[in-house]
């Protein structure tokens, strides 16, 4: 049977994995898209620090004795706006980066992009 | 509550009060602003100096803020570790202020002050606080304002680093929180002190996920220490970062040293039972090879900011050598170093600014020019500068380096030898490397095709650009006139660090304020 558990994790590794694939690509616009994949599976792994609970209240409630731990959601919270901050900010970045070098790649090769995967020039100029 | 019960809390009030208060007034009053930069950095020293002398007896001064008791709420900690980091960086940013303000830096761009003032904030309550996660919020609060300080001026090589500079620290940041999810998943609690005395009742089926979990979070310290293999960022990034920011990073990857001697012996020390001492077997193998690649790098270097840059790894790699032996000499022998190192590495940073602003278009490149006004003083100060980073007598280098050397001497398995060979092979290789690269730009010189330097930069190499890369050799010379004093604190506070029990106890029993 399928747990939350498992399925939670798997999802967890499917975008670690995805995460650190595009991370270690050579193009900024990727790297970005990697970053963000994996800051979404750290949050989710944050989330689930708490173990995994259904149906229960986090704050005080006079009806109920069993409650969820609020601690990983508040962590996740403060997790989820600096990484979304900081995405904004390296897209922000990837973007003068390439208007001001005139190359999106990590390493400042400048590889101009049509040899790289066959953009029209005009394509590449517009930008 | 009185104001003396709040002074822990004063050197993260005050910078991020500066911070908004400077950006407002930046644009019209650049007077008033820079007041405002130079009062905030004053009343940072002030008020480290006051935990200073309130902690120098042995006290350990705890804040819970908002008055919520420690284990539950966030908790600030100041201790002699804390204080003398505090100090230092106090000092640090009043030098680096200096520079920046002086030689016209902070102009390049609209918000430098604000930046340094958060950059400050970020420092402080990361040497302050006692709870991981909050360590992990100052780390992203002084990382973010770095960024914005790393591409102050622009320029596409500041940019290209740039990219790789967050880009790197975004994965460190990723991979912090996971370490931090499964410490809380593991033991319940993220206060240190508290992490550290429930370690010890982990489950024997979870000690695998601790281990990981220890690992992790001394790698991204690591990561931030840039110690080898992860130190590949760092001399990119701070060769072209403007120089008065580049010698205010001398500190940050201080630290990630001091994260490592501030949670390896609380959270994973004696008491942590099967995970004990988890990540100390890896530490010394990544601190020799970094301080071999740190000096390597400095004979190799092109350009004397990149010098510079490659003297703060293998600094630290040197720095890591005293830590791995993880007892009282050898932390405070490496607490010695650290103020040492941190002082040295700006001070080069700055006399390479220095020496690029006279030399006009050869900017500072490791390679002979045309003589330029001025080349006597700036050469001086280079001289010193290397001698401090490289750890010759008479200055506090070479003090840090034989408190070192006799520190680690009773380490096991030959790991002495091996420091006692790479420290003293290192400072050969440095001392070289220094040498080599100071002849070619201040001794020799060649009659250059290229056109005499400009006005312009003739005009920026004014004598005002001395005052702080002399300061900063100043207080290296007060550093190694009071070894005495200093390296005693060092020690007393090393002894404090290893105990964490006595932390423990102060900081979880001070609910009732």
């Amino acid at each position: 049977m399928i747990t939350y558990e498992f399925l939670v994790a798997s999802a967890i590794g499917v975008l670690v994995a995805g995460g650190i694939f595009l991370a270690l690509r050579a193009r900024t616009f990727q790297v970005v898209l990697g970053l963000t994949l994996f800051s979404y599976a750290v949050n989710l792994f944050l989330f689930a620090s708490g173990r995994l609970v259904t149906g229960r209240p986090a704050i005080w409630d006079k009806a109920v004795t069993d409650y969820t731990d609020p601690l990983p959601q508040a962590l996740v919270l403060t997790a989820i706006v600096i990484t979304f901050g900081m995405t904004a900010f390296v897209v922000i970045l990837a973007l003068r980066s390439f208007l001001e070098t005139g190359s999106d790649h990590v390493d400042g090769a400048s590889v101009p992009c049509d040899a790289q995967d066959g953009l029209a020039d005009g394509e590449e100029t517009r930008l | 509550m009185t104001l003396a019960e709040h002074l822990p809390i004063l050197p993260v009030v005050i910078p991020a009060l500066a911070a908004p208060i400077a950006l407002l007034v930046m644009r019209r009053r650049r007077a008033l602003a820079l007041g405002i930069a130079f009062a905030a950095c004053l009343a940072q020293l002030a008020a480290a100096l006051a935990v200073m002398a309130r902690v120098s007896d042995g006290t350990i001064l705890a804040y819970a803020l908002g008055n919520w008791p420690a284990p539950f709420g966030i908790v600030l900690v100041a201790d002699r570790l804390a204080a003398l980091m505090l100090v230092l960086t106090a000092v640090l940013a009043l030098v680096t202020l200096s520079h920046a303000v002086l030689t016209r830096a902070d102009r390049k761009g609209w918000h430098f002050h604000p930046l340094f003032q958060f950059q400050l904030m970020g420092l402080n309550g990361a040497f302050l606080t006692g709870d991981l996660f909050n360590l992990f919020v100052f780390f992203e609060v002084l990382l973010i304002a770095s960024y914005g300080l790393m591409l102050h001026g622009q320029g596409p090589a500041r940019l290209k680093a740039g990219v790789q500079y967050v880009v790197v620290n975004l994965v460190g940041s990723s991979l912090f929180l996971i370490a931090l999810g499964m410490l809380y998943a593991l033991t319940g609690t993220l206060n240190m002190a508290d992490m550290g005395l429930r370690v010890a009742v982990v489950p024997a089926e979870d000690q695998g996920l601790l281990r990981i979990a220890g690992l992790l979070l001394v790698s991204v310290f690591a990561l931030k220490a840039a110690v080898a293999p992860l130190h590949l960022w760092l001399p990119r990034t701070y060769a072209v970062a403007t120089p008065a920011v580049a010698a205010l990073f001398a500190i940050m990857t201080k630290v990630g040293v001091y994260s490592i001697i501030r949670v390896v012996p609380q959270v994973f020390g004696e008491s942590a039972g099967a995970a004990a001492w988890v990540p100390a077997p890896w530490l010394l193998p990544a601190a020799l090879v970094s301080a071999a690649i740190g000096f390597i790098g400095v004979f190799a270097a092109r350009s004397l900011s990149e010098q510079a840059a490659y003297a703060v790894i293998g600094s630290t790699g040197t720095l890591l050598i005293a830590v791995a032996g993880w007892s009282a000499e050898s932390l405070g022998a490496a607490l010695y170093y650290l103020v040492h190192s941190t002082l040295a590495g700006a001070a080069l940073f700055l006399v390479a600014d220095v020496a690029a602003r006279r030399r006009g278009a050869y900017a500072d490149n490791a390679a002979p020019g045309p003589a330029f006004a001025g080349r006597g003083v700036a050469a001086m100060l280079f001289m010193v500068a290397a001698i401090a980073a490289a750890g010759l007598p008479p200055l506090s280098g070479f003090i840090g380096k034989l408190l070192i050397l006799q520190a680690v001497a009773p380490m096991p398995d030959w790991g002495w030898a091996w420091a006692w060979g790479v420290i003293l092979g290192t400072t050969l290789i440095g001392v070289i490397g220094f040498a080599r690269a100071g002849s070619a730009v201040f001794w020799q010189s060649v009659e250059s095709e290229a056109p005499a330097p400009t006005a312009t930069a003739r005009a920026s190499g004014t004598p005002r650009d001395l005052v702080a890369p002399a300061l900063a050799l100043a207080l290296l010379a007060a550093l190694s006139a009071g070894a005495g004093p200093a390296s005693g604190y060092a020690m007393a506070a090393a002894a404090q660090v290893l105990d964490p029990a006595a932390s423990a106890a102060v900081v979880l029993t001070e609910n009732a304020r």
